[in-house]
């Protein structure tokens, strides 16, 4: 629980208002209060998946261009939980298809507001390299998910405002604005419908550097594990500038495998299995 | 006719085949030590196993002559590459067992039609350690243009001119992973002798290698025991390597000898050496700062050698996603002219860039040149490859050398510029 950020959010509140009672100025405690309560949103959403330890996932990602043609990627993930609100999460991805990729890994240490430690492996030629993790608006995969889009998700990567609530399928959702705080993202803002329910990412807008709509990315076949913590089996990642659509769709989550740190280092890019 | 169908000659055979059993052996000893302890877990006991690799159809194109007599003089030299891989997993994948036989039918060269062991060997992971028998291939080094610290493999010298293919090196490993960083101990037991191109190949000496009359330092000749050890790091931006190996110099020393008929040819020569490495790399934002080098002793006279240089990459330049990467390295080499191997990285430059479009074909390009600082010899290479399919890929590779002085390694060559194309089928 980030102790410092409702501290902030709140003398910020309180500072918004004090100056808005000063000023006569209902439109900046409105604002205040709209940060306050979409913060509010995504705390409870970052709350619900405290703890998840670590996962491993299976996942296929179908990319398709504008006339249609498809290709398949299949990939697995492990994440290991860095608990606490300054770090990211540690994360390996190996590459099963196409097949001359195969073997290729992928390492990544999130961090919040510095740029990410990555190393990537080559199998052909058995190196491991520390590669440059600037490129977070690069696509990743030739797909229409950005590195940005698939790293880690931390609270702490974006402020947020609360828009309005407004009904989403079958469910109530608060729609809230979400401006990144790290550099070199591909947005300006993202869109987010949270369900009140249980506060899960339903959909994202994406807007690019010129304030214009690039992506909409809808969450959907949502399944809970270990009593408490949801995931999207199936995403789909619609480009409005250029038709292009990316489908990734989970074939398996597992929890708490008992994944160790010692998996997810340098050295163990080498042995992936 | 014939002698199209005796693909490999009897030494060749008969070293294949002992490093087939040595090998083979050792894995497989170690595995069935390891399966029983697996068996008593009967969950976890699961095996698992995999077939996958790949074929490809080369195509080299040369458009000039041959130099030297004895070449076979075509300017089309198509070869067939076959790389199967066989996996077997057990324990979760804490123990497995790979191997990856690898095989070249070349039309022309009869040492280019070769056949190795790029990988048979048994893996045990633990938590803070791991254990490797058998052979393996394993890189170290951060640089792009030369791969200096790199010593453990072999070079598999038919392959290409880039050094780039290595032979499977038959070895013991012990990996250790603590706080400090991660450890290596490697123990080899038998070394493997540098490919040369035969008397009909392209990409040759004027006077042939022959490698059969291989001379060693050590009277154990390919069996002393060689021994390695690495230390690598990474601090914050930092990746850092340091390493020491003693044994039989990967670098052979090219002697003039005549053969049984008194014309003359060159003999390898390997000597015993001592290398110490050290390898650092700093990742600051878009740029990668590389440094390695290397102090050796045993071949004349002690001498340093190092590479360093940078890589600089404008993410999203290109079109959509492009990524252009621009790269210098210097390379310096201080060794004996007379002792130690040649080397044509003495005093050179090298500048390249790099593309990378991040399409859904993953289409590459790198162009580079090495420029010797005092002869001013100049030499290209340019490669591209993209995904034609799921299960096909294309390469494309242009070599092209200039300005060769006589006293250059690369003189024998410069008539060897050319072009490459390489389909590849993954199954």
């Amino acid at each position: 629980m980030s102790k410092k950020l409702l501290t902030t959010v709140f003398s910020l509140s309180l500072v918004a208002f004090a100056s808005g009672v000063a000023l006569s100025s209902a439109a900046q405690a409105d604002e205040a209060a709209d940060v306050a309560k979409g913060t509010a949103v995504a705390e409870e959403w970052d709350r619900r998946d405290w703890g998840f330890g670590d996962t491993e996932s299976y996942m296929q990602m179908q990319l398709e261009n504008r006339h249609g043609d498809q290709s398949i990627r299949q990939m697995r993930q492990k994440t290991l939980e860095v608990p606490g609100h300054d770090d990211g999460d540690k994360s390996l991805t190996i590459f099963d298809k196409p097949r001359d990729v195969k073997g290729t890994a992928f390492l990544s240490y999130a961090k919040i507001f510095d740029p990410d430690d990555q190393w990537m492996y080559l199998p052909a030629v058995k190196r491991v390299k520390r590669i440059s993790s600037k490129n977070k608006s690069g696509p990743f995969l030739g797909s229409e998910f950005a590195y940005e889009d698939l790293s880690a998700q931390e609270l702490k990567k974006y402020t947020y405002k609360w828009l309005r609530d407004e009904p989403c399928g079958e469910l109530k959702c608060s729609v809230v604005e979400q401006t990144p705080t790290y550099e070199n993202s591909g947005y300006t803002k993202m869109i987010t419908w949270y369900d009140l329910a249980e506060y899960r990412q339903q959909k994202i807008d994406y807007y690019d550097r010129k304030n214009k709509l690039l992506k909409t990315l809808v969450s959907s076949n949502f399944k809970q594990h270990l009593g408490k913590y949801w995931r999207p089996y199936d995403m789909y990642m619609e480009n409005h500038q250029t038709g292009k659509k990316t489908r990734l769709i989970f074939d398996k989550i597992e929890f708490q495998t008992g994944l160790k740190e010692s998996e997810l280092t340098k050295n163990s890019l080498k042995r992936v299995k | 006719m014939r002698s199209r169908f005796r693909l490999f000659k009897k030494v060749k055979l008969i070293k294949l085949a002992a490093l087939v059993i040595v090998t083979g052996a050792v894995a497989l000893g170690a595995s069935i030590v390891s399966a029983g302890q697996a068996h008593a877990d009967d969950e976890e006991s699961d095996l698992y196993w995999e077939y996958s690799g790949s074929a490809s159809l080369d195509l080299r194109i040369f458009p000039d002559s041959a130099l030297h007599s004895g070449q076979r003089d075509q300017h089309l030299n198509p070869s067939i590459v076959l790389e199967p891989e066989f996996l077997v997993e057990w324990n979760d994948g804490d123990d497995r067992i790979d191997f990856k036989p690898f095989l070249r039918l070349d039309a022309q060269d009869n040492e280019r039609r070769h056949g190795d062991i790029r990988e048979l060997k048994y893996l045990h992971v633990d938590d803070g350690w791991d254990l490797k028998v058998g052979a393996d291939k394993v890189f170290w080094g951060v640089t792009e243009s030369r791969h200096l610290v790199d010593i453990i493999n072999q070079t598999d010298g038919v392959e290409d001119t880039d050094g780039e293919d290595k032979l499977g090196q038959p070895m013991i490993n012990l990996g250790i992973q603590n706080e400090i960083g991660d450890f290596n101990l490697f123990a080899m037991p038998y070394f493997r002798e540098r490919t040369f191109p035969g008397r009909k190949g392209r990409l040759r000496s004027s006077l042939t290698v022959d490698t059969d009359k291989a001379e060693y330092e050590s009277d154990l000749e390919e069996f002393h025991p060689d021994f390695a050890l690495r230390y690598a790091t990474v601090l914050g931006d930092w990746d850092l390597g340091l390493a020491h190996f003693y044994g039989t110099s990967r670098e052979p020393r090219l002697l003039v000898k005549t053969d049984s008929n008194g014309a003359p040819v060159l003999v390898p020569h390997y000597d015993i050496i001592n290398q110490s490495s050290a390898d650092v790399q700093a990742t600051f934002d878009e740029w990668l700062w590389k440094w390695e080098g290397i102090y050796r002793r045993g071949q004349g006279d002690d001498f340093v050698a190092f590479s360093g240089g940078l890589e600089y990459t404008f993410f999203g330049l290109i079109g959509d996603a492009g990524d252009l990467g621009v790269l210098a390295e210097y390379h310096y080499d201080g060794r004996d002219e007379d002792d130690a191997p040649g080397t044509i990285f003495d005093d050179d430059i090298f500048v390249g860039a790099r593309v990378t479009l991040n399409d859904v074909e993953d289409t590459d390009f790198l162009a580079g040149m090495i420029i010797d600082r005092k002869t001013h010899a100049r030499s290209f290479t340019i490669e591209a490859d993209r995904r034609l399919s799921d299960r096909w890929t294309v390469e494309g590779e242009l070599r092209l050398s200039d300005g060769i002085i006589s006293s250059e390694p690369l003189y024998d060559t410069r008539r060897d510029d050319h072009v490459q194309v390489r389909f590849n089928y993954f199954f």
